[in-house]
């Protein structure tokens, strides 16, 4: 419990959220996502209330909405670019304190906006009550092609393996004196960089020769098969389904 | 040997072989155990040492000879049950150990033999209570110290009931608490270990007997004790006691 891949992401809580099975939180998650992109973007009011389902989930999961927000940064980068849709699109404009903006750049910007932060909304909330590895059997339950969750799963074992030797050789090159200052020391990081892209591919070989030894031939033995009851099931698609409910009557209305 | 004494834990029979690059390794290599020995592997660096334990469990193909395991010969045909029978521990345990929790890593081998449920179950608590390690099961790896990876490295095979456990280099860098506890460990173990290393004390320690690999062929095969003190033989094949050790002085329990 406590010490598994107690991740930052994750925020431990015995709240029924976190009870699901991870492979029904998936699926749920993935069809909100669905029709959240579906809703018309006229119908502001759709998202105002696809956003109160998600805050629903949050308040049942237990998540404060200040640690909710904080990792909702994390869409900045992304969402940049939709700021200046308004200022570069096409077609009619409209005057918003003084500034000249396309109404369809307006209505571009907002589609984006709205959807992503919803989609990256839910997938906090996913990965704050969903142990990280408990995801990644939920993806292999729910028929991923297994080489992919091998690769992650791989991924969240041997990250910080990587980022300490990464750590190691930075010390190392303090120890000798260097300090990247500029453009011109970016060889020796590139240098580093390879080195340690080398040292993880040899790795990769002494773990794959230690699979192999025992008994690796290409599938990961699925562990433990929990399987999701029907109420679980039930409890799971409640958000999608109210979403459902909130995109027709947006198409509708 | 008598046609009723059991087959022996390991037996390879003038094995050689030749990396792809050309360069051989190993020159004709005899050398058998019998069931519940312990054995130390001496030798330089490039000796070969690797090269041998590579072919023990098949990843490694003979070019000459032959390498069998409890009268099993090391074949293709058979390579899953070859595989479940030696026990190979790395060096490094972050090699060995990859998967996401201590629990997972230990029921690696024997899932993959096809065990499932209350039994695999059975199995990990045991390998993990061989080596201690039981409340750790939902540690992941990279959590643990040094000695404690190494350990659970062992009982990763254990899991497997190898009939031959063949370790490389197992006190390479353990503080002497972990280094002793493993070496409890061992000795409290009843399969056949071979044991890979440099760290000559360890070696007297644990293993009645040694075998010295130098330049591709088993060059001294003897108890330990002789053949640490045998000076001439020591500084013909680069092996080297610590300072102030002297294997004559050093009383061996029963």
């Amino acid at each position: 419990m406590g010490a598994g891949h107690t991740h930052k992401l994750y925020r431990d809580g015995a709240s029924p959220v976190h009870a699901l099975p991870a492979h029904c939180k998936l699926a749920a998650v993935f069809c909100f996502v669905l029709i959240v992109v579906a809703t018309p973007r006229t119908a502001v009011w759709a998202f105002a209330l696809h956003a109160v389902l998600l805050a629903a989930v949050a308040a049942t999961a237990r998540v404060p909405a200040g640690f909710l927000l904080k990792r909702l940064l994390i869409e900045v980068p992304f969402v940049a670019f939709a700021v200046l849709m308004p200022f570069v699109a096409e077609g009619p404009r409209t005057h918003v304190l003084g500034l000249d903006l396309s109404v369809s750049g307006l209505w571009g910007a907002w589609n984006i906006l709205a959807k992503g932060t919803l989609g990256v909304a839910a997938s906090v909330l996913l990965a704050a009550t969903t142990e990280l590895r408990q995801l990644l059997l939920g993806l292999q339950r729910l028929k991923m092609p297994p080489l992919l969750v091998q690769i992650a799963s791989f991924m969240i074992r041997y990250g910080d393996v990587i980022t300490d030797e990464m750590r190691r050789m930075r010390i190392a090159r303090l120890s000798r004196g260097f300090e990247a200052r500029g453009v011109r020391h970016w060889g020796v990081l590139a240098k580093s960089a390879g080195a340690l892209f080398i040292r993880s591919y040899e790795r990769g070989e002494r773990v794959h020769l230690a699979m192999v030894s025992r008994g690796y031939t290409g599938t990961m033995p699925l562990l433990d098969a929990t399987t999701a009851t029907r109420t679980q099931w039930t409890r799971a698609a409640a958000l999608p389904l109210a979403a459902l409910a909130v995109c027709l009557l947006g198409w509708t209305l | 040997m008598s046609t009723t004494a059991p087959a022996p834990s390991l037996a390879v029979a003038g094995l050689a072989y030749a990396y792809p690059d050309g360069h051989q390794a190993l020159f004709g290599v005899d050398l058998t155990l019998r069931r519940g020995e312990r054995v130390a592997l001496l030798g330089p660096n490039g000796a070969g040492k690797t090269t041998l334990v590579l072919h023990l469990n098949g990843i490694l193909e003979a070019g000459a000879g032959s390498v069998t395991v409890a009268g099993l010969p090391v074949a293709k045909a058979h390579l899953a049950e070859i595989r479940r029978r030696v026990g190979i521990v790395f060096q490094d345990p972050d090699d060995q150990l990859f998967m996401p929790t201590v629990r997972e890593d230990v029921a690696f081998g024997p899932a993959a033999a096809g065990l499932r449920g209350a039994e695999l179950d059975a199995r990990v608590t045991e390998a993990l209570d061989r080596v201690g390690m039981t409340a750790f099961a939902d540690r992941p790896p990279h959590h643990l110290s040094f000695g404690q990876r190494r350990r659970v490295a062992v009982a990763t095979v254990l899991a497997m009931r190898p009939e031959i456990l063949v370790l490389d280099e197992p006190s390479s860098n353990l503080d002497p608490a972990s280094r002793r506890e493993l070496a409890d460990i061992l000795r409290s173990l009843d399969v056949t270990v071979l044991m890979v290393t440099h760290d000559l004390p360890y070696a007297l320690e644990l293993c009645p007997r040694s075998v010295v690999l130098s330049g591709g062929v088993i060059v001294a095969d003897g108890t330990t004790q002789e053949l640490l003190c045998d000076e001439e033989l020591m500084r013909g094949h680069r092996l080297e006691l610590p300072f102030g050790f002297d294997p004559r002085s050093v009383t061996l329990p029963g």
